[in-house]
């Protein structure tokens, strides 16, 4: 017993620094020690050059080669350029928490929010001045209609958010659900197409059809379980799924009851 | 579902305690459960004949769930033919009984006579083994007949048969002609043969525009794809699902590759290199339409797809595609 008690000693506090470790932010950010005191321009400027340059680049020109660049804080990275994608792409990547990520060959997916709001308000602002690009869309879902909604989203979003938004997967990569989303996220994505998503321009969906496809967004947020339980809202495998256990314990019941011995 | 579930057991659990009703073994009950029998094996043979006649005529309403009923109502019937056998007809009666030495031949017959006794509840064996072969024909037939289904083996012509000829335009899910200029990179669009029935299986269309630096099209398609417009057929190879998804790079460095993927089983054709599979159970590439812009900068079709369209089985598999693209 005394034998190993060192060793138990030592796995426990490997334990508790694992758990510290755990407990922390997956990636500091860069802040400036006096972040009240500058303007919004210069602080987007700081943040950007503390925390995103070391990918994309200064001024946002990229880091496209696969020569090994050095960036901020050590970081080797690639990323593409900035320039041109607008206050529409930085604020949906970064009120969503897709950026920063912590290692640069990690996908995009929500996460926390590292940035305060005027932060992130800085930063878009930064990102928007180097050089012309779309503005932060404006939605109107109640200017919409759910039920076109529900037809244009079949025809464009379906196929990988599956039709109550629930998300699901591509080859490579998963596809979120979009019940986080606000409507102004859900126009920034559909304009700017995320990562592996595509994007649709206004030839393609229409303004007033970008607010029925984000009226019928919200309202899958609550759909009408009219079988009293949605399964996850995934559709159809986890429905049969249930059906087969319900299925399975009937044809059981039944295969006792045929089993059972007739008393003579 | 839980209240659900408890009510189920505490049902099967009850009813266990329950004493069955005893069968008094009196010659017309047997007789009554005999035709019983009789008739149920004749109408489950009825039921899989029915399942057949509406697998034969597509034309009538809901086939689906007639020939579902036909052939659960089928299987059902010999089902509860079988529990009134074996709970009526059938001798369950133990009677132990000392064997009796060799010494005593009369006994021993005396037994043979008590077996052969017992089991004789059958009166019309004859009848009953006649309704149980009509009950396996016609079962039979139904579990056979879905095999004439597996396609046209010798001829694989008609599936070249599509609305796409060339000179055929394209057109958007509203009927509006597509204008090559209007199609983007990184996203992707439905498209139509004009003035034809958009249910055909070859009718749908997905297309996508790369950047023609990036194409990697075999030799003789080079010129498929104007200004590196594609043109692909948007039912799946494997099963037949429309190919719905479209995964485009942010960053062609380090994300994946442009790819078409369907919903159903993750086949991912890779529209730079023609629709080759680069994943998933799909057998064979995605078919191709070559397209051409005419003067008006309308996109229109210059010739029928490069493979057969729609779902594989093996006689699509087994041949090259051999398409006249003309």
């Amino acid at each position: 017993m005394r034998r190993l008690r060192l060793p138990i000693v030592l796995l426990l506090g490997a334990l508790a620094i694992a758990g510290i470790a755990h407990g922390q932010p997956p990636s500091g950010i860069s802040r400036p020690s006096n972040e009240t005191g500058v303007s919004q321009l210069e602080l987007g400027a700081e943040l950007y050059a503390g925390n995103c340059a070391s990918c994309h680049g200064v001024a946002g020109r990229g880091i496209l080669s696969n020569a090994t660049h050095q960036g901020v804080g050590g970081i080797r990275g690639r990323g593409p350029s900035l320039r041109g994608v607008g206050a529409q792409a930085a604020d949906l990547y970064l009120r969503t928490g897709f950026m920063p990520l912590s290692n640069p060959g990690e996908r995009p997916y929500r996460r926390r929010v590292l940035f305060s709001d005027r932060e992130i308000r800085a930063l878009v602002a930064y990102v928007a001045s180097l050089a012309p690009g779309p503005g932060i869309p404006h939605v109107d879902p109640a200017a919409g209609s759910v039920s076109q909604g529900f037809q244009l989203f079949t025809e464009h979003c379906a196929g990988c958010h599956q039709s109550v938004a629930e998300g699901g997967y591509v080859t490579d990569a998963r596809v979120p659900p979009i019940k986080q989303s606000t409507p102004t996220q859900i126009a920034e994505a559909v304009r700017t197409g995320p990562y592996l998503m595509p994007e649709f321009s206004k030839r393609q969906i229409s303004d007033a059809e970008l607010n029925s496809i984000v009226a019928y967004v919200q309202a899958s947020k609550h759909p009408e379980d009219r079988g009293g339980w949605g399964i996850g809202h995934i559709g159809p495998v986890p429905e049969g799924m249930v059906a087969w256990a319900i299925a399975g314990i009937a044809l059981v019941g039944l295969c006792v009851l045929i089993g059972e011995r007739v008393k003579a | 579902v839980k209240r659900f579930l408890v009510a189920l057991f505490g049902f099967l659990t009850l009813r266990r305690r329950r004493k069955p009703p005893e069968p008094a073994p009196t010659e017309p009950e047997h007789r009554g459960a005999e035709n019983a029998v009789i008739v149920l094996l004749l109408l489950a043979g009825l039921c899989g004949a029915a399942f057949v006649f509406f697998y034969a005529t597509s034309s009538i309403s809901n086939q689906t769930q007639w020939l579902g009923l036909s052939l659960g109502v089928a299987l059902g019937l010999v089902a509860t033919a079988l529990i009134v056998l074996s709970r009526t007809l059938l001798n369950e009666e133990e009677s132990a009984e000392d064997y009796p030495s060799h010494e005593h031949p009369a006994e021993q017959e005396e037994i043979e006579q008590l077996v052969e006794q017992t089991g004789s509840r059958f009166t019309r064996k004859g009848l009953l083994k006649a309704a149980g072969g009509a009950a396996a024909v016609g079962v039979g037939a139904a579990l056979v007949a879905p095999a004439a289904s597996l396609g046209p083996v010798a001829g694989t012509g008609s599936l070249y048969d599509t609305p796409w000829k060339r000179g055929k335009r394209l057109v958007d899910v509203r009927g509006r002609p597509l204008a090559a200029d209007a199609i983007e990179t990184g996203t992707f669009y439905t498209a139509f043969p004009e003035g034809a029935s958009r249910d055909e299986i070859a009718s749908p269309l997905v297309l996508v525009r790369l950047d023609p630096r990036e194409l990697r099209l075999p030799a003789a398609r080079r010129a498929w794809a104007p200004g590196g417009i594609l043109a692909f057929s948007k039912i799946c190879t494997h099963a037949g699902c429309a190919v719905a998804l479209y995964r485009k790079p942010t960053f062609a460095p380090i994300d994946p590759r442009p790819a078409l993927v369907c919903p159903c089983h993750y086949s991912t054709f890779d529209p730079a290199r023609g629709g080759d599979v680069i994943f998933g159970p799909a057998g064979r590439p995605l078919p191709q339409l070559p397209l051409e812009i005419d003067a008006d900068g309308n996109l229109r079709a210059a010739g029928n797809f490069s493979g057969p369209v729609g779902p594989s089985w093996w006689g699509v598999r087994m041949r090259g595609p051999g398409n006249p693209s003309s």
